[in-house]
């Protein structure tokens, strides 16, 4: 009970960064390599405003600095980065996106040094919940519960607003989108502004789990969380929540049972493998026909 | 112009015997430090590593993030069976057994890897990759028999290590290169650029795919037993998905399907890394991945960036009459180029002019007659 919640909880970080990468993959049609780091830079933020002084009122304000500080740092890269190339091949632009994230973290070290720096976001004061037995710390309910509100939210968005259908019609053919008249290069820059935002709380609540900041904080958390968009299929938003749940608990399953937890890169690893060769558009993909 | 093509072949081999000569001189004569050789050593390994893995991003056109991965396997089987021979024979056999059974095993997981390439492409199949380097490291980091977390303790081959090294790096290139300019290299090319029209033309997908990434990983392999050979700790943490990457900024470097840009490459960033690495202490060896990422990132822009073409393809057209002023000695070649023709050049029977010069009237008149009709109604 215990390890499904922090399960949950776990898989609800990795989902909210994997729609991040989802979103960008399915209307920009690029792997944003950098996602993980965004996240990096969300941590440090939250650092900065925070510090050790474990106070819940402040992790508020640095929740909103955060945001606001990775959805320019996300918005920069797009518009220095990938913009200019768009309409190149898909390698040339993942390979800049690699350079990007190694970008991002060379400066963070230059700025913080390479060392862990503690940060004490008060989610130790929350204390825990007994219930049914099961001791639960409330920092995971909360996570959980918020994570859950996000995807809602967002879900809703999407479906709902005239923003988020049009992010839908650029996703199924920008070019037909944008005869129809959206302008696509602003609905790819807020598709990175939102994916940003995402990333900024997937920091805060990752830091509520294990506080402590350095530059490659973003890039285990940022490949497993694209394990986890690519296992639901990337470019479908369920598929991202499905996938980071499916790997959050079962990361913190592999991880309570002694005998595996060495191993438990190389098991979600190895499922990822497994359900590309099964299904090799993920979970929750659709299908597409290859035309000459 | 028949001159000029075997250049072209042999160039490779030209830069990489000359190195080796001048190194080996330089060694008699006592000028070579210990450190510079350990250099030469890993500049050797990382030609190997960059020619491979060109092989399979730049030949067959997919993209893979664990070349590490095939670099570990062979590092620690190979580097297993160098412990082991060592004692019994000298180092020389001892290796010379080890690299053809370290790039085996790891063309064995290239064929592995090779399997989930025929179902998938693309994205996916980076994403695959990465993941099989990373379980690699972690089951063998796992492994009583490498050496747990603690890593697997070689012996330094020592000094001399890097002629063996510069040695494989000229078989590697001449395999590549010839397997590139045979009949199989053509059918690879043709699975690059468009797969389904290969398969159309009888091209065997499925086997091309797996030859490219074992022999790719065979070589990677290779060069982790020259790894193995040249420290005295084999440690699973330096083969991240971190270095996968630092080979493939060689390849993108020097261009992708381009031999002689990835030995250049290859041997100039190792150059370069080892001597950031020396000369910075501390936190200011963050340089070091920076300077990469900067270069990655304006090298893919300069390559690709859609905007950027007009600027390119000037470049082109002087560079090219400046080399071909060069190869004709001074003397400005007559232009061979087809001339295109203005369009009243060509000889056709079609009246061009006559149809150009048509002023074509509107005849208003059906309008004008319609609307009185409408306004009626």
């Amino acid at each position: 009970m215990e390890t499904l919640i922090n399960g949950l909880s776990l898989g609800g970080i990795y989902a909210l960064i994997a729609l991040g990468y989802t979103m960008v993959y399915g209307i920009a049609k690029m792997l944003n390599f950098a996602h993980g780091d965004i996240i990096m830079a969300g941590a440090y933020a939250i650092l900065l405003v925070v510090g050790m002084t474990g106070n819940l009122l402040l992790s508020v304000v640095a929740l909103i600095a955060a945001i606001a500080f990775c959805v320019l740092l996300g918005v920069t890269t797009e518009r220095l980065a990938y913009r200019p190339l768009r309409g190149a091949s898909p390698l040339a632009v993942l390979i800049t996106a690699i350079g990007v994230s190694y970008l991002l973290q060379s400066i963070a070290q230059l700025f913080f040094t390479s060392e862990g720096q503690p940060v004490s976001t008060g989610a130790a004061q929350l204390g825990s919940v007994t219930f049914l037995g099961a001791n639960l710390k409330l920092s995971s309910l909360i996570t959980l519960g918020l994570c859950v509100m996000i995807m809602t939210a967002l879900t809703l968005f999407v479906d709902k607003t005239r923003v988020g259908r049009a992010m839908l019609a650029v996703s199924e053919d920008r070019g037909a989108a944008s005869l129809m008249g959206i302008n696509t290069n602003l609905i790819i820059t807020l598709t990175f502004a939102i994916g940003s935002a995402l990333a900024a709380f997937a920091s805060l609540f990752y830091l509520m789990q294990f506080p402590v900041v350095s530059p490659t904080l973003g890039s285990m958390p940022g490949i497993k969380a694209f394990t986890a968009a690519v296992i639901g299929g990337i470019g479908s938003i369920p598929g991202a929540m499905v996938g980071g749940v499916l790997l959050g608990v079962i990361e913190c399953v592999c991880q309570s049972i002694p005998a595996l937890s060495p191993y438990t890169i190389a098991i979600e690893f190895g499922l990822l493998i497994i359900i590309l060769l099964v299904r090799p558009v993920g979970l929750l993909g659709k299908k597409r026909r290859e035309k000459v | 112009m028949k001159k000029n093509i075997r250049l072209k072949h042999y160039i490779n081999y030209l830069i990489l015997g000359l190195a080796l000569v001048l190194f080996i001189a330089l060694d008699l004569l006592g000028v070579l430090k210990r450190s510079d050789a350990n250099l030469l050593a890993q500049v050797g390994y990382s030609v190997i590593l960059a020619v491979s893995l060109n092989l399979v991003v730049g030949f067959l056109g997919e993209l893979s993030l664990g070349h590490a991965g095939f670099m570990c396997v062979g590092a620690y089987v190979g580097g297993l069976v160098y412990i082991m021979l060592e004692p019994q024979l000298n180092k020389l056999g001892a290796i010379l057994v080890a690299l053809p059974i370290g790039g085996i095993a790891a063309a064995l997981f290239g064929l592995l890897i090779g399997l989930p390439a025929l179902r998938l492409k693309g994205d996916y199949l980076a994403i695959v990759t990465l993941a099989f380097g990373e379980i690699v490291r972690t089951v063998i980091r796992n492994q009583d028999i490498f050496g747990g977390t603690r890593g697997l303790e070689s012996v330094r081959f020592g000094n001399r290590l890097y002629i063996l090294a510069f040695l494989l790096a000229i078989l590697t290139v001449f395999i590549s290169q010839n397997l590139r300019r045979s009949k199989h290299g053509r059918a690879i090319q043709a699975i690059r650029d468009n797969e389904i029209a290969a398969r159309a033309m009888g091209v065997n997908v499925t086997y091309y795919k797996l030859v490219v990434f074992a022999v790719a990983a065979f070589f990677a392999g290779v060069a982790g037993v020259l790894y193995a050979g040249s420290t005295s700790v084999i440690r699973s943490d330096n083969f991240s998905f971190n270095y996968s990457i630092n080979i493939l900024v060689m390849v993108v470097l020097g261009g992708m399907g381009s031999i002689t840009g990835s030995i250049i490459s290859a041997a100039a960033l190792t150059y370069i890394t080892v001597k950031l690495t020396i000369s910075l202490s501390g936190d200011m060896a963050a340089i070091e991945p920076m300077v990469y990422a900067l270069i990655l990132i304006l090298a893919v822009m300069w390559n690709n960036a859609p905007f950027l073409r007009p600027v390119r393809e000037k470049l082109g057209a002087k560079l090219e009459a400046l080399r071909q002023r060069i190869l004709h000695c001074g003397e400005v070649p007559e232009d061979n180029s087809p001339e295109i023709a203005a369009w009243d050049k060509v000889p056709t029977k079609i009246p061009m002019d006559a149809i150009l010069s048509t002023d074509f009237t509107v005849d208003h008149s059906f309008d004008a007659d319609r609307r009185g009709k409408e306004e009626e109604q």
